[in-house]
């Protein structure tokens, strides 16, 4: 295993080659000019302490990070070279660091794993030979049909694996790939590993890990510290030139001073307390199942006061279920748990306050500093703030924080959050302690540490520590451990005991030797996997050369379907999601067809008569008779006509001056006044033209009474509603509804896309999987193009019947620019979601973009010609527009194509725009 | 009690730290209370700049004085069309308006025998249409009537004479209204979503449920989300009225700043425990968008902002008393624009209150239920 590489062919061209290689995030150097060939052929380790570049230096192998400084060189080629990028994309396998990181947790097992197989091209055959290959030799076969996101950590973990080995690439880049995998399936993870490098000659392979019993089986160790590498060797080289007997000491005997000053061998005291102590944690026959899946099967223990206790098991035994049962989160099925000898109640303060619990998962805040997350739970455990400065700086001190206090848990590497959330545990001394994982992803140096301060906590102050780990070295260390598997717990005694039980010699090999007691199914499966490797897989499919090869280099139809599919599933999984967005919408056009009227009436008005005779009477008689007005008590004076138009009561005062009779007859023209409330301009200039009719009418009245002429209208005035003569609402509102509704849903729906997959961090397999951006945007829009198009439909349907509102012209023309309409908008979410990147920000901005034009700007109530400025910009070249247009007219002036060309070639031109802009936002690599 | 304030206060100041960081979140919450109301106050709602065309079949000295009379800024300068161009031009949305002057319309009228004018109107134009249709028989009416008296050589006054006062807002500019109402629809909008999607983004990145191990009850969660909110997008009005409506626009505002602010303040409140409601209903972001698209798209079209609600139905109002947008449109009209007091303003405040103590109440039964 560990040859020496200039033993073999000097011929072979490193795999990866680096020179000055240097990448800064901000201000701080990640990767400070290295330079490193590395080997082909081979099984390559990183290790080093966390945050010190591993995972920056494999970001820019695999190309996922753009690179800054410095050459590099991965096989064959030039990383700056966008082709060469784009052709060794395929070769290369990545798996990010983080609990299934590249994992789409609403699909099952086998679809994503579907998902990675699709998109390397294999046929159908080939992709079930290598998805049950890779799933029985995992141990994850049988859950194959479950969510991923309904895995354990370390069965996500096991899953991102397969995904990258699903198309057995030439250059294999694991980020901590074994990180919270339980030893039994580390080891069959690695034979797996081995087994396929042994079908694959040509395959190199490059692993970050923390685990340095791992390293053991690497043909070359790259450690690195500070952005640089130390030193490069074989195993054996690296024990030799440091002079121990395990890499676990020889990995902190390489690093500088004085960071190994602290550095000392852990020594863990007995524990001193006996059973009248009392218990800290009971529990009795825990039980808690879902559905007819049972996680936790009668599980009991007694925890004493002090005691650390260490929970071991597979990955999904049950361990942070126990836990979340522990801590209340979660409710128990049967039996009974208790704290302190209480039984957990979850609304408990007083016991929340005695309870520190570290997640698997980090659950700081992200987008709070160091500082500030440690500040913030300081104060809600209720530490006087006088003394939080001090405790939140021992506490950075004592964790090595205090050079990070200023930076984004975002930012950091994973063995850098685990040290702040335990940080966090710990941070308001309580008697209880439950940390699922703590060490996973931590490197040994501060491994350790954790540990000297867990012993602290449980010797000194006698604080009881609940603690699940995959490391055997810190089971060791607990004072009893328990075994856990499916749900059972196998043994609960003290690791010597354990060891000594089964005549083990390591307790590694009695924890392997419990588990496959327990469960022979899953040995043989291994085994039997190990025997299937022999097969060759079948060859990558061949990239075509010539235009075609280009072509599909570009586009491949077969990616983008992969995408759609993907992205389907998705939505179908959650119906709730596709109802809210058809049925939305079609109680919205109720909404609004109904709700929204152009015909103002019902006005409320008042007289002020200072005259109150007969021709005042008679002309306050013409305004009630008038089906706009609506009248109300009349106002006494100026001061109680101020306060009623002020408070809204009033829309309109008719004001008769005092003698106005007298001066009607005397020919003095006297002045009607109308004081209108002009807060709503729209409302007050249609009373503007509904005072000028009512006085006109009045004075032909008074014309006709007094000459007894019979024609005192000098005209008639035949006013024709065109394309609806009813002035009925409906007809003029529905066909607005669809453009608008079309416009808002589609684009939100298509907008939180991408950016999930950013927050999620799914988006990685953008970067490093041969997908181009615009298979991938143009796959994900699809599924909501067809949805959009049915909504579209059920628009349509629900008009003509419901509302009866009929299609009078051209419905194909309707139908063809909805569905082009549609490219638009949910071209225009993807385009949202690809410049921002979180999701709250991409919500807001869609909703921006589309509600205030579409409804404001487009024409709904006036025409857009009437606009000024940068809204009448908007107006003329909003999508909404055109498509009201062509809605309005279809539905109302029954026109056809040849009238609405010009409305529909807008749109058309529309589409490239967007799509492009959408494309062009979003970046292939990471920057 | 004091440690649960500190609780609040400690939970929410992390939210505004939080929504600092958003680079992007922060310039859309600029612009929302800037450029998108200067935006929308171009926006017309005001009756101007009609286009109208006119068939002359009389040619006479009354049809010409009469097309002379639809002038600027009502409408734009008018055009000359044929009787056979009404339908092609009226479909091609050339013209909202095409009045038709009959052979003869001038003998006739001299005759006293009633001719008929027609006004075609394009009724898919909505406001425009129906405002437009309005002034046009106004003013033909009143310009006949003019021609008549001046060559029947009556020389005698009208019997009365109408004055407009149209108070408030003289000159009814539509910008005035669209600013102010932009900013009520654009409060709505950030308040909702920036509470709903803070609580969805907690669930999702887990870190809700650290929380509920940690002596902080469901109340201080929510209501540090609902103050810390409820600042952000005060502070953020608040400006945008000042430097933007009332600086920048130069519209004047009658009435008590304080009074208008306590109002938002009762405004936000309502609207922020609806964005908690919202997020306990939903599973994910992607549902709570759409939510936030069902619930604010009729909160804002129907509250009296763009259309008044006397013209809505009758069921269609009754339901909108319960929506706080409905009020708070009032209370900008009342205060900004009347001047009202907290006399003739307080019901609206009464019911706003209610129904934001309502909307806490539901939120925090669904949120506890949602967390246990």
């Amino acid at each position: 295993m560990s040859n020496s590489p200039s033993n073999e062919g000097v011929n072979i061209e490193p795999v990866v080659s680096f020179r000055n290689l240097a990448l800064k995030y901000g201000k701080t150097l990640g990767l400070d000019h290295v330079t490193l060939d590395i080997p082909a052929r081979k099984l390559i380790g990183m290790i080093g302490p966390d945050g010190v570049g591993k995972s920056t230096l494999l970001s820019l192998v695999t190309g996922s990070h753009a690179m800054q400084e410095g050459d590099l060189r991965v096989l064959g080629g030039d990383m700056r070279d966008k082709v060469h990028r784009n052709k060794v994309c395929p070769k290369i396998a990545y798996m990010p660091q983080g609990l299934g990181k590249n994992l789409y947790f609403t699909l099952t097992v086998e679809e994503n794993l579907q998902f990675f197989a699709r998109l390397f091209g294999h046929n159908a055959a080939e992709r079930r030979r290598r998805i049950d290959r890779l799933t029985k030799s995992t141990g994850l076969y049988p859950f194959l049909d479950r969510p991923a996101g309904k895995l354990s950590g370390g069965m996500k973990q096991k899953l991102g694996l397969c995904c990258s080995l699903i198309h057995a690439p030439d250059l294999l880049v694991l980020d901590e790939p074994t990180t919270g995998v339980d030893p039994l399936a580390r080891r069959q993870f690695w034979d797996l590993v081995d087994s396929i490098r042994e079908a694959q000659e040509n395959m190199s392979v490059i692993v970050a890990t923390a685990y340095m019993d791992e390293a053991q089986r690497f043909d070359w160790l790259i450690a690195m510290n500070d952005g640089k590498i130390l030193d490069t060797g074989t195993p054996d080289e690296i024990l030799k030139k440091t002079g121990k007997d395990n890499l676990d000491d020889a990995f902190i005997e390489l690093l500088p001073e004085e960071q190994r000053a602290g550095h000392k061998t852990l020594v863990v005291p007995p524990l001193e307390t006996t059973e009248a102590d009392g218990y800290s944690i009971e529990a009795e026959g825990l039980t808690k199942r879902f559905g007819t899946f049972t996680a936790v099967d009668h599980v009991s223990f007694r925890i004493r006061k002090g005691e650390i206790f260490g929970f071991l098991g597979s990955n999904g035994c049950g361990k942070t279920t126990t836990m979340r049962m522990l801590t209340g989160l979660l409710p128990a099925t049967e039996g009974v748990a208790k704290l302190f000898g209480n039984p957990i109640d979850g609304n408990s303060l007083e016991t929340r306050k005695h309870l520190g619990y570290m997640t698997q998962l980090f659950s700081l805040y992200g987008d709070l500093t160091v500082r500030q997350n440690l500040v913030l739970y300081a104060h809600l455990y209720q530490i006087p703030e006088d003394e939080i400065p001090e405790r939140v700086d021992a506490l950075l001190n004592r964790f090595q924080l205090k050079e990070i206090e200023q930076k984004l848990p975002n930012d950091l590497p994973l063995g850098l959050k685990q040290r702040l959330s335990l940080a966090a545990a710990v941070i308001h001394n309580p008697e209880i302690v439950i940390l699922d994982e703590p060490t996973s992803g931590v490197d040994p140096v501060a491994r350790d540490l954790f540990w000297e301060l867990i012993i602290e906590l449980s010797r000194k102050d006698k604080v009881t520590i609940f603690i699940t780990t995959h490391f055997m070295n810190e089971a060791a260390r607990c004072d009893r451990i328990s075994l856990m598997h499916s749900g059972r717990s196998l043994v609960c005694d003290t690791p010597a005991n354990i060891v000594a039980q089964r005549n083990a010699a390591t307790l590694e090999e009695a924890f392997i030797g419990c588990l496959e007691d327990a469960d022979p199914e899953s040995n043989k499966a291994a085994t039997e996997s190990c025997i299937q490797n022999d097969e060759t897989p079948e060859e990558e499919p061949a990239q075509k050369g010539g235009f075609l090869g280009w072509l599909t280099s570009k586009f491949s139809f077969q990616r983008w379907y992969t995408c759609y599919w993907r992205e389907q599933l998705e939505l179908l999984r959650d119906p709730v999601r596709a109802t809210l967005a058809l049925f939305g919408a079609l109680i919205l056009m109720v909404v609004i067809g109904y709700g929204i009227n152009m015909d103002v009436e019902d006005l409320s008005y008042a007289i002020l008569d200072n005259d109150k005779t007969e021709k005042s009477t008679n002309y306050a008689l013409n305004l009630s008779g008038s089906r706009y007005f609506v009248q109300h008590p009349d106002v006494k004076d100026h001061a109680d006509l101020d306060r009623r138009m002020a408070n809204g009561e009033l829309s309109v005062v008719v004001e008769f001056p005092p003698k106005f009779g007298k001066d009607v007859d005397d020919g003095n023209s006297p002045e009607v006044a109308y004081w209108i409330d002009g807060a709503n301009p729209s409302r007050a200039s249609t009373i503007n033209g509904y005072a000028g009719l009512v006085h006109n009418d009045w004075l032909t009245n008074l014309a006709q009474y007094s000459s007894n002429s019979q024609n005192a209208n000098q005209i008639s005035v035949e006013t024709r509603y065109r394309y609806n003569p009813d002035v009925a609402s409906l007809p003029a509102m529905v066909p607005a509804t669809i453009p608008i509704l079309l416009m808002m849903i589609p684009a939100i729906l298509a907008a939180l896309s991408v950016v999930r997959e950013k927050e999620m961090g799914s988006i990685t397999n953008l970067y490093v999987t041969p997908l181009t951006r615009t298979e991938f945007l143009l796959g994900k829009q699809f599924p909501y193009l067809i949805f959009s198009m049915l909504s579209a439909f059920l628009l349509i349907v629900m008009a003509v019947t419901i509302f009866d509102v009929p299609v009078k012209g051209s419905f194909l023309t309707l139908l063809v620019s909805l569905l082009v309409y549609c490219v638009v908008s949910t071209g225009f979410g993807l385009l949202a979601s690809s410049v921002t990147r979180s999701q709250i920000a991409v919500i807001f901005l869609t909703m921006l973009a589309t509600m205030l034009p579409s409804i404001q700007l487009c024409g709904l109530t006036n025409p857009v010609e009437t606009q000024k400025g940068a809204a009448l910009l908007i107006g003329k070249i909003y999508p909404a527009t055109h498509m009201l247009l062509i809605s309005r007219g279809v539905f109302n002036k029954a026109l056809g194509f040849a009238e609405l060309h010009h409305e529909f070639m807008i749109l058309v031109i529309t589409v490239p725009i967007i799509l492009g802009l959408g494309v062009l936002c979003l970046k292939k690599q990471e920057s | 009690m004091i440690q649960a304030i500190k609780n609040i206060f400690q939970l929410g100041k992390k939210e505004i730290l939080s929504l600092c960081r958003d680079g992007l979140l922060m310039a859309l919450i600029v612009y929302s209370f800037t450029a998108a109301i200067i935006v929308a106050s171009n926006a017309s709602t005001d009756f101007a700049d009609a286009a109208i065309a006119v068939v002359d079949e009389d040619q006479s000295q009354l049809s010409q004085r009469l097309s002379d009379a639809f002038q600027p800024p009502l409408f734009l300068p008018v055009e000359i069309i044929q009787r056979n161009d009404i339908d092609r031009t009226m479909d091609e949305g050339r013209y909202t308006f095409v009045v038709v002057f009959p052979v003869d319309l001038e003998k006739d009228v001299m005759a006293h025998m009633t001719p008929d004018i027609q006004v075609n109107v394009d009724a898919t134009r909505m406001s425009q249409a129906f405002t437009g249709a309005g002034y046009i028989q106004q003013i033909l009416f009143s310009e006949v009537q003019k021609f008549v008296k001046d060559n029947s050589g009556d020389s005698s006054a009208a019997a009365a004479n109408i004055v407009i006062r149209n108070r408030y807002n003289p000159n009814l500019y539509g910008s005035w209204f669209n600013a102010l109402m932009q900013l009520a629809n654009n409060i709505a909008m950030l308040a909702i979503i920036l509470t709903g999607s803070a609580l969805i983004t907690e669930r999702e990145k887990g870190t809700l449920e650290h929380l509920l191990v940690m002596p902080v009850t469901p109340f201080q969660i929510m209501a540090s989300k609902i103050w810390s909110m409820m600042l952000v997008v005060m502070v953020a009005a608040l400006t945008g009225l000042f430097l933007v409506v009332r600086m920048y626009l130069q519209i004047p505002l009658a009435g008590s700043y304080m009074l208008f602010s306590l109002g938002m303040a009762l405004y936000l409140f309502a609207l922020t425990s609806l964005g908690i409601f919202l997020a306990c209903m939903s599973q994910n972001m992607p549902q709570l968008g759409l939510l936030i698209i069902l619930v604010l798209m009729p909160l804002d079209m129907l509250s009296g902002s763009s259309t008044p609600q006397e013209s809505m139905p009758e069921w269609v109002q009754k339901v909108m008393q319960f929506a706080p947008t409905t009020h708070f449109v009032n209370i900008t009209q009342g205060i900004l624009f009347r001047g009202a007091g907290l006399r003739a303003m307080w019901p609206t405040f009464l019911k706003l209150f209610l129904i934001g103590a309502g909307l806490f109440t539901l939120s925090l039964g669904r949120f506890r239920k949602s967390v246990a």
